[in-house]
């Protein structure tokens, strides 16, 4: 992605930017203060390692790499903007949000499957946890596939607002990155 | 910076071609007032749904006070159930332990969620960041407008709870769980929940107002305002914004971990579960004590703005207040545990945070100390505004000082849930709410209503509420010293309470007097609005940049170009100059020396 100098930029641009490193940084601290409780809480207790064994790593795999696919189109998104490549926009904000979806899908499988073995939100502490930090970064990837689907209807029409993509691009990596860190903790440290 | 008055066009990405529809994007914000004015003004985009940023910053004023009776209103039953246990309370009737629980709950969550916060940050924040900076309006108006009416639906939402079933959150407005967590610990089920989605709402709000604070500090400041030329109070409102977005994270997971545990059925607090509730209040503590430092600093900035301008002598120690500031944000961050000596966690973080509760009012010393050097050898003018910010710097210190006495654990773990607390927090707290709010009411009032207010019927209000408010809180220590815990229905139940039953008297018929004190303001307030003298453009002779627009500033503030900046905020008797004060946007030339 592109590191543009801030002061080269368009106001409009550059205010978007800055706003949302800020929702990042705000961002950063909702997840860091849950993945904060989660980790104390795990060392402090026994027994979480035979819970997070029914997780399916092959699954979480499978998701990251979803994920991490979509970080790229996204940037090439923007590398098309940058050519004023209207049709490469389009496609590549497509795949981005199909990838997304493709995300949710997996996860949705995953949610439907430990349910349907009884093991719910409330069926005890890593449950609680598992729900509650996916269930949240679900809710980002939801939100972040509606800006881009928003990126989408508005590319259709022209590029005058390209910018946009990579304000949006930002908010996406930081998604993928909570994800990074989620996956590790839950699925991998057993 | 050097933008124009007239925005240029989004500068397309290199190698665009030109047959993209790449529309010239005006951008309205740099508009020369003369093309806004021109944009559609019915009456509901001026004056309710408008973007104009010193409209909104009226909304958040008006919700505000209107708050501020409500809470008034549940304080009142509170303290004379205090003085008249189980009596027939005129205006309400009898109140019952649950309904207490409830009342106290709610006094606390409002006067802090839906007074204090959109006093300091909506109201102030909203209309002088623009207007000090030299900006038309926000970065992002329709946000910013977006953000008003999120807190105007949570307070709704909030005041709603009174009327469910269950009645209104009852667990502590800091909702310790589990007693929040589970329905069955307080008999109210929806009232808790509408509490957290008040809160969320909220947070939501300010997030968004702390954001667009940021940016537009950052982005839209006028050409020569650098960062060392800002007003104070603009960098108290932007460390504030930063303690917020950085410090409400961790809360907010919280909160969605309470609304699950309660509706959910999972156990994140909840001990017989295998939940930890010492895990709430960290999560709350470690929101609820930079929160204090959020309300504090555009108090603050308030107080300093009026004691440059009326002691006619430049801020002593502006950088040194601006580095004060940062490091009392960075500290107040790794604090929050001195809530919670006799809680149960670890004994051995007492010290750690004894240290650091102790060590951050250094910083908070040296701003105070810089008020009191900005007064000394100043030629002190006694306006309305004047008075307030001199007794800000009386309450907050006596405030403060019983802030250190608690922040040491031995004392603390004595007095911990006691009155004393009550009395600290209220006279530190109110120092800044009261005060400070005070402070910056009647020293913009002009700016923003285009009037002037009421002299006489100000100096009065400042008195009465200066006197109640000490036989209010003073004797309050007393009370909390001779062992009254807080949060109890009837103090009468106790025999050990008996000798001080009459100081909660005492208390009870202070609280009223101040009480009815603050409605010598609303009248001065709403009479003013409507038939105050008409003010000047500059009535206090201050330098900052606001004064230099019209009183009240049109939409987009100045006419065609916006000021350009050439010095610092608090030029006030230069030396060497004829003038008593150079204005910010007054070119070195232009001197007539």
């Amino acid at each position: 992605m592109r590191m543009a100098v801030v002061s080269e930029q368009s106001a409009p641009a550059r205010r978007g930017k800055i706003a949302v490193w800020w929702l990042i940084a705000s961002e950063v601290m909702i997840f860091g203060g849950a993945l904060s409780c989660y980790i104390l809480a795990r060392t402090a207790g026994p027994g979480w390692s035979a819970e997070a064994a029914h997780l399916s790593a092959i699954l979480a795999t499978i998701n990251t790499f979803v994920l991490l696919t979509s970080s790229m189109t996204m940037a090439m998104a923007f590398a098309a903007y940058q050519k004023a490549d209207q049709r490469g926009v389009c496609r590549f904000l497509l795949c981005t949000i199909l990838l997304g979806l493709a995300f949710l899908g997996i996860k949705a499988y995953e949610y439907i499957s430990h349910i349907a073995d009884g093991l719910a939100p409330w069926s005890g502490s890593f449950w609680s946890f598992y729900y509650l930090l996916t269930g949240l970064h679900a809710l980002h990837v939801i939100a972040g596939i509606i800006v881009n689907i928003i990126l989408l209807l508005a590319a259709g029409k022209g590029l005058h607002t390209g910018y946009r993509i990579e304000i949006a691009g930002l908010y996406w990596h930081f998604v993928d990155i909570v994800w990074i860190f989620l996956f590790p903790l839950l699925y991998l440290s057993y | 910076m050097g933008e124009g008055t007239v925005a240029s066009p989004v500068k397309p990405p290199q190698g665009i071609r030109p047959t993209m529809s790449h529309r010239a994007r005006v951008d309205p914000i740099r508009l020369p007032v003369a093309r806004t004015a021109h944009e559609d003004r019915s009456f509901w985009r001026t004056y309710i749904f408008s973007t104009d940023h010193k409209t909104i910053a009226k909304q958040y004023l008006f919700l505000a006070l209107f708050m501020a009776l409500l809470g008034g209103y549940l304080v009142y039953v509170m303290r004379w159930q205090l003085a008249f246990p189980d009596t027939s309370i005129p205006g309400f009737g009898f109140v019952g332990p649950e309904t207490y629980n409830a009342l106290t709950t709610n006094h606390g969550t409002i006067m802090v969620f839906f007074v204090a916060m959109p006093i300091l940050l909506g109201a102030f924040g909203n209309f002088l960041i623009p207007l000090m900076i030299g900006a038309r309006d926000m970065a992002f108006p329709r946000l910013n407008m977006l953000s008003f009416w999120i807190l105007f639906a949570s307070s709704l939402v909030i005041m709603s709870s009174f009327f469910v079933p269950g009645g209104a959150a009852a667990a502590g407005w800091t909702g310790y769980a589990p007693l929040s967590a589970r329905t069955e610990y307080t008999g109210v089920n929806w009232g808790i929940n509408l509490w957290l989605l008040a809160h969320a709402l909220e947070f939501a709000s300010f997030l968004m107002g702390g954001v667009n604070f940021l940016t537009t500090a950052i982005t839209m400041r006028a050409p020569g305002m650098t960062f060392f030329r800002l007003p104070l109070l603009v960098w108290q409102q932007m460390t504030a914004s930063v303690i917020f977005l950085l410090s409400v994270g961790p809360l907010i997971a919280g909160a969605v971990m309470l609304l699950m545990d309660r509706l959910l059925g999972t156990s994140f607090f909840v001990p017989e579960q295998g939940g930890d509730p010492l895990l709430w209040q960290h999560l709350f503590w470690f929101f609820g004590h930079p929160e204090v430092y959020v309300l504090l600093m555009p108090g603050l900035g308030a107080v300093l703005e009026v004691l440059a301008v009326f002691s006619r002598k430049s801020i002593f120690g502006y950088r040194w207040i601006i580095y004060s500031t940062i490091s009392v944000g960075f500290l107040s961050l790794i604090v929050w545990a001195h809530h919670m000596f006799i809680s149960g966690m670890d004994p051995r973080l007492a010290m750690p945070f004894s240290i650091t509760t102790i060590l951050i009012s250094v910083p908070i010393a040296l701003i105070v100390f810089s008020m009191i050097l900005t007064l000394w050898k100043g030629s002190i003018r006694f306006t309305p505004p004047m008075l307030w910010a001199l007794g800000f710097i009386v309450m907050f210190i006596l405030g403060g000082l019983t802030g250190i006495v608690l922040g040491s654990a031995p004392v603390n773990i004595q007095v911990h849930g006691t009155y004393f607390v009550v009395a600290h927090f209220h006279t530190v707290l109110l120092s800044v709410v009261i005060f400070g709010s005070f402070t910056g009411i009647y020293f913009w009032f002009p700016k923003m209503f285009g009037r002037m207010m009421n002299v006489p019927l100000s100096n009065l209000h400042f008195l009465l509420t200066l006197i109640f408010f000490n036989l209010t809180f003073f004797p309050m220590h007393a009370v909390g010293l001779a062992g009254m815990p807080r949060r109890i229905t009837n103090p009468l139940q106790y025999e050990f309470l008996q000798p001080v039953q009459s100081l909660n008297v005492y208390i009870t018929l202070s609280a009223l007097g101040l009480t009815l004190a603050q409605f010598l303001f609303l009248i001065n307030f709403v009479w003013s609005i409507v038939a105050g003298r008409k003010a000047e453009d500059n009535p206090w002779e201050s330098a900052t940049l606001e004064w230099t627009a019209p009183s009240p500033p049109p939409h987009g503030n100045w006419g065609d170009t916006i000021p350009t900046v050439y010095r610092g905020p608090y030029e006030y008797s230069p030396p060497g100059v004829r003038e008593d004060f150079l204005p910010q946007d007054l070119a070195p030339s232009a001197r007539s020396d």
